[in-house]
């Protein structure tokens, strides 16, 4: 499970709910290959990964709806792997080939 | 990290960690938790009565989403006997709560429950999307939040109810005592921290639509729990953003809330038994008298929000209406009128600059007899709308006043939205047919 592939990227899911997914085109589920790798040779953990996402594959300008002060905006939960991050060590959780990471907004309402 | 296994079975790996208290808990341990807290709450509070038929204001958001399944389940397992019944408003808003509304009748067939779907357009004769066209994107908050307080009661009429549940959480309730102690409004605090805020009625006959009692039974529940619940329970629920309102979620207050939680989870419930010790040292408030003395109509005003908050409640829609209501005071500070706009000042704020919605038709149609005795915002008389019967402190109620002025075609201030009007509503009767087909 924890082992990269030879290229160096892990292969994980990223699911967006509660009306997060408006943000991310309407995709609620996204299979992702990511560097194995941060910019600095380290373990690729959630705070890569939220940045990542807002590079690349975020095109809803409103960044500021998902990441406040370069972390997850307050109101939103992050799964992984279904456990709430604050178990997990929040975004220093270093990311395993196969990971689920889901983010689901409180913010919206019905 | 190691996995750490859950504080309460101590077998099953721990995937929650509780907001209030720091207990890790699996999800089993988890929802029966949650649960069990609930029906703590029903029964301190004595909130049902056996027998009880109950309407749920159901959005098809997670609140409400969740407060239907948790009532079922407990109405199960402790046998409460009662009568459980979904109540859906449309604001006939296309694109925003049809796909919502679809939820809910999925959740009625989930969970074995009846629903009735009320519309605007049948209660008011208008629906948003048409009031939008006239009077313009702002200040149509004020025109849904008026309608859809009304709405509710009207719904439990209909189906003979006589108590409304609704899903505001601890969360919401946080919210609503910081911006009431930002605008330095205490006594409203025992109004909007109660669990039960009843409508009195002067004439509380069968049909009555002015004495309904509403409760939120997840007054105490965090909102972060309430999403974990519905997450963990794999429930059928709704999120969006109002079309028109699409800024409400960014309210200050309920930015401020999510960041206390983050550095102190324990501040949302402190905050709530913050107001509700505060509330009882409020000289006339409505602790003294049970919660029905004194202006119960602005009670649901506040609590239900204008845009966005449906009648489950959303994010943003208690926020709104208030940010509304401190915008309004400001306009009135600037012009040196009183602080406190209630329809009863409202006729001396006629002049003002900016746009206000609720002044529109109102500063000519109020009557002026009686206006000395309802400048008292505390004390207010209740007596019945004289066109619709429905409780009010002035002798024609907000949503009547709002209607008169929408029914004149006379938006004052809103003029230059007027040429669209047109095209737009074909659409939007269609649209609102093809509701009416679904809502049975």
């Amino acid at each position: 499970m924890s082992e990269a592939k030879n290229d160096g990227t892990i292969a994980i899911t990223v699911e967006f709910s509660g009306g997060l997914e408006m943000l991310f085109s309407n995709e609620r589920k996204l299979s992702l290959t990511i560097p194995g790798k941060d910019e600095n040779g380290a373990k690729t953990n959630i705070a890569f990964l939220v940045r990542h996402l807002c590079n690349t594959v975020m095109k809803d300008p409103r960044k500021e709806l998902f990441v406040l002060d370069d972390t997850v905006r307050p109101g939103i939960l992050v799964l992984i792997n279904d456990a709430d991050w604050e178990l997990e060590g929040e975004d220093k959780y270093e990311i395993e080939e196969g990971d689920n990471i889901l983010f689901v907004s409180t913010l919206h309402g019905g | 990290m190691a996995p750490s296994l859950c504080a309460q079975c101590k077998t099953n790996r721990a995937l929650i960690l509780r907001p209030k208290d720091h207990t890790k808990l699996c999800r089993a341990c988890f929802l029966t938790t949650f649960e069990t807290e609930i029906h703590h709450t029903i029964t301190a509070t004595s909130l049902f009565t056996r027998g009880e038929r109950i309407a749920i204001g159901a959005s098809g958001g997670k609140d409400s989403t969740v407060l239907a399944s948790v009532l079922k389940t407990l109405n199960e397992r402790y046998d409460y006997g009662l009568d459980l019944i979904l109540l859906s408003i449309d604001e006939g808003i296309k694109g925003y709560r049809d796909d919502s509304l679809e939820t809910v009748k999925r959740n009625a067939e989930q969970y074995g429950m009846d629903l009735c779907i009320l519309g605007y357009d049948e209660l008011y004769g208008w629906t948003m999307d048409q009031v939008v066209d006239q009077v313009g994107k702002k200040g149509n908050c004020t025109y849904c939040g008026v309608f859809r307080r009304q709405a509710l009661d009207r719904g439990a009429a209909r189906l003979g109810v006589k108590h409304v549940v609704t899903g505001h959480n601890a969360d919401d309730v946080a919210e609503t005592v910081l911006m009431n102690l930002l605008r330095g409004d205490l006594p409203r605090l025992s109004r909007t921290t109660s669990i039960v805020t009843s409508t009195p009625s002067l004439t509380a006959g069968p049909a009555s639509n002015t004495n309904i009692k509403r409760s939120k039974p997840l007054k105490y529940a965090y909102e972060k729990e309430i999403v974990l619940y519905a997450h963990h329970k794999n429930l059928d629920y709704f999120s969006t953003e109002c079309i028109y309102s699409p800024e409400a979620f960014r309210g200050s207050a309920r930015a401020l809330i999510k960041n206390l939680e983050r550095v102190r989870p324990s501040a949302i419930l402190d905050v709530v038994r913050s107001g509700e010790d505060m509330a009882k040292l409020v000289p006339g408030s409505d602790e003294g008298c049970g919660g029905v003395c004194s202006s119960s109509v602005p009670a649901g005003e506040e609590e239900e929000g204008g845009c966005g908050s449906a009648n489950g409640r959303s994010a943003g829609g208690e926020m709104a209406s208030m940010e509304q209501q401190l915008s309004q005071n400001e306009t009135a500070a600037e012009n040196g009128l009183e602080v406190e706009i209630t329809p009863s000042t409202s006729s001396k704020i006629k002049k003002t600059a900016a746009p206000l919605p609720l002044t529109v038709g109102k500063s000519r149609k109020v009557p002026k007899a009686g206006h000395a005795s309802r400048r008292e915002p505390k004390k207010q008389v209740m007596g019945q709308c004289k066109k619709c019967g429905y409780l009010s402190s002035q002798e024609i109620c907000k949503a009547c006043v709002l209607l008169e002025g929408l029914n004149k075609n006379r938006p004052k201030n809103h003029i230059e939205v007027g040429y669209e009007q047109e095209k737009e509503i074909d659409g939007v009767a269609e649209a609102v047919k093809e509701l009416d087909i679904g809502a049975g």
